[in-house]
């Protein structure tokens, strides 16, 4: 029953039913998460005394928005049941597009960026074209396009400018607009603040409202749940997949020129291993790795508990030879405290 | 059940090693400890590096900063990542610190570039080690100590040629880390044969072994193998053998079992950048720049290297390589 305590009213459909907002609130998926966020940063205020500094509140904010950027679209490709194995070294390859087309080609680097989004858009729809085409496992199709982006990464990178990283393009045409798009930073008083905060907090806006408001969420959901199901109802499931990967495609792209244009140059072997710290802030936030079920805010708090741990325990001095242990535990702990949060939460309905 | 006891007890003692073992370990690090010398105020020195996760060289590295911060009275604090934007942030949660003195690897100095001026700029002395020699002073650090990566390659092309090789593959175990890449061209500018580079992937030895192996059994010409660390000289010897190729295993950096290599053969020789005084003298300098604001090198590079061990130094090296400070 509601609790606005009307007179008993004749039996209508479930769905009708008015909650209250405690209720709505409980039944969101990422609550558990926002619990333990909370936990982790009381206790790393707790141990450390230089985490709660105005300062290291920039430095977690930015750490948590580079993860954050890439976790709101992995989310979603999640709630619609498929995983991104390639969106790490997708970054870097955007980066380096970018970079040595603009270099090579004597263009402002704007040119270099619009073809990277082009390219990068590319690697996404062709992720999506080989899932739906082939009908393999999405873990089997990004695993190879992981693979392959990584190896043309070096390959072309040796091949066209001789050594494992790009040539400086910090005086070229272009560059220090580019850099305000993308690397800028804004300081008040003692606290940086990176403009990659404002590009993860517009991805997650934008991502929210997909899910929640649009039609295309609806898609996502459906598909994630039961794909078939979703066919049979007329969900174009091959267009929401693919719209999914060029989702992460395109915050790749973000990522990768925030790279670029926060360092001039790029290194050809990094961002391996990235996409799977992306699935974790996606998980900790809550979305359920068979799909079907998730939020984009979640994944921004799955990145805000992964930054404040991995930079609060150099903050709290720790041994640096139990980093990981450290972190795999922390994020145990999350992951737990927030299903045992939603159970809960279910429980009451 | 005490009887059982007793007699593991006994068996234990009768069979006492008499080389080795923890107990010589202990030894070694009693004649190694020390009460600080100094009586200057606790300083907090923050160490932050491009290494990767449980690499033998920056332990090494480690050992001689913390022996030389706990002589200097010194709070020593110690960080990696090999990704350039992690380094990056990790010297950031330094700065946020506000420690009080800086020691950086520059092996990706454009990552590191703009967080390192901004120590400078919060009044943090910088001190940069390894790599990284020709980006230090421009960045603003006090000096730099290592070797120079392109001169100690050119030392290794010497060598060679000494050692009359014709054909030469240089393993390569750590993509993007620009020190590696000079040590290759460096080596390759001295040497009068010819000279291939070979991406392993550092992380993951039997995959180094496997690599090396196809190359030598594709090319049985190639007559010596060049690493760049002392692990992976290791694979080469196992890559050779199984191959069957007669090429001579040499490398870069030095360790217990490079040491055990050269003695009995299996190694040609060894070029070492002495890690242990890079972390010492970092913290060391440091130090004297805040007690005495001294400044070694005169703003040029420190250099700790190279220096080309055979098969006689190793016998000497032998006792240190052991207690894991050379």
């Amino acid at each position: 029953m509601t609790s606005t305590g009307q007179p008993a009213a004749p039996p209508t459909d479930e769905r009708l039913l008015r909650t209250s907002p405690l209720r709505k609130l409980l039944g969101r998926p990422e609550l558990g998460s926002v619990v333990g966020a909370i936990a982790v940063f009381l206790f790393f205020a707790i141990v450390a005394d230089s985490f709660l500094q105005a300062s290291s509140l920039g430095t977690v904010l930015y750490a948590a928005s580079t993860i954050g950027i890439m976790a709101a679209p992995v989310a979603l490709l999640m709630i619609g049941g498929e995983f991104d194995l390639s969106a790490g070294v997708m970054v870097t390859s955007s980066a380096l597009i970018s970079s040595m087309f603009s270099y090579q080609m004597t263009a402002n680097v704007w040119v270099g960026v619009f073809v990277s989004l082009l390219v990068t858009l590319g690697f996404g729809a062709f992720n999506g074209f080989m899932l739906t085409r082939t009908k393999l496992p999405s873990f089997i199709i990004t695993l190879g396009t992981f693979l392959m982006l990584t190896g043309l990464n070096l390959g072309f990178t040796k091949l066209i400018s001789g050594t494992v990283s790009t040539k400086a393009i910090g005086n070229m045409e272009g560059f220090d607009s580019a850099r305000k798009v993308f690397a800028s930073y804004l300081t008040i008083g003692d606290v940086e603040l990176k403009v990659t905060i404002l590009w993860w907090a517009a991805l997650v806006a934008i991502a929210t409202w997909i899910l929640i408001r649009t039609r295309f969420g609806n898609w996502i959901f459906a598909v994630g749940g039961e794909a078939d199901a979703a066919r049979a109802v007329g969900v174009p499931v091959i267009r929401t997949r693919i719209g999914l990967y060029l989702g992460v495609a395109f915050a790749a792209w973000v990522s990768g020129q925030h790279l670029l244009f926060s360092y001039d140059v790029v290194q050809s072997g990094e961002g391996v291993g990235n996409e799977l710290i992306y699935i974790i802030a996606a998980v900790i936030g809550g979305c359920l790795i068979t799909g079907g079920y998730g939020s984009a805010i979640g994944s921004a708090i799955g990145a805000i508990i992964f930054g404040m741990t991995s930079k609060g325990i150099v903050y709290a001095e720790w041994n640096p030879d139990w980093f990981k242990f450290f972190l795999g535990a922390m994020l145990l702990l999350a992951t737990l405290l927030n299903h045992w949060v939603r159970k809960r939460a279910e429980a009451t309905k | 059940m005490g009887a059982v006891l007793a007699a593991v007890l006994a068996a234990s003692l009768a069979g006492c090693s008499s080389t080795g073992g923890k107990r010589a370990e202990e030894r070694a690090a009693q004649a190694a400890e020390g009460r600080s010398a100094v009586n200057t105020p606790r300083w907090t020195f923050a160490m932050v590096t491009h290494s990767g996760d449980g690499d033998t060289f920056w332990d090494i590295v480690q050992k001689g900063a913390k022996q030389a911060a706990q002589k200097d009275n010194i709070n020593f604090l110690y960080s990696h990542s090999d990704e350039g934007q992690q380094q990056a942030e990790l010297v950031q949660t330094a700065i946020d610190k506000k420690v009080d003195g800086l020691i950086v690897s520059l092996a990706k100095p454009d990552s590191m570039k703009t967080v390192v001026a901004k120590a400078v700029k919060a009044g943090i002395p910088v001190i940069t080690v390894n790599s990284g020699s020709a980006e230090s002073k421009a960045f603003g650090a006090l000096t730099h100590i290592g070797q120079d990566e392109s001169i100690a390659g050119e030392a290794v092309g010497d060598e060679l040629n000494e050692r009359k090789r014709k054909k030469v593959l240089c393993v390569l175990h750590e993509q993007g880390n620009v020190g590696h890449e000079q040590r290759c061209a460096g080596a390759k500018k001295t040497f009068d044969g010819t000279m291939q580079n070979l991406y392993v992937d550092g992380t993951n030895m039997p995959d180094v072994q496997a690599s090396i192996e196809a190359k030598l059994d594709s090319d049985q010409d190639i007559d010596a193998v060049v690493t760049l660390g002392a692990p992976f000289a290791a694979a080469a010897v196992k890559a050779k053998q199984t191959a069957g190729s007669k090429a001579e295993i040499d490398t870069f950096d030095l360790n217990a079992s490079v040491a055990t290599g050269l003695q009995n053969k299996t190694l040609g020789f060894a070029v070492d950048q002495q890690p242990y005084l890079q972390g010492y003298e970092a913290v060391d300098l440091l130090w004297l720049y805040r007690y005495n604001q001294n400044v070694l090198g005169g703003g040029l590079p420190v250099l700790t290297g190279p220096q080309v061990i055979t098969r006689d130094d190793a016998d000497a090296l032998a006792e240190y390589t052991n207690r894991g400070t050379r």
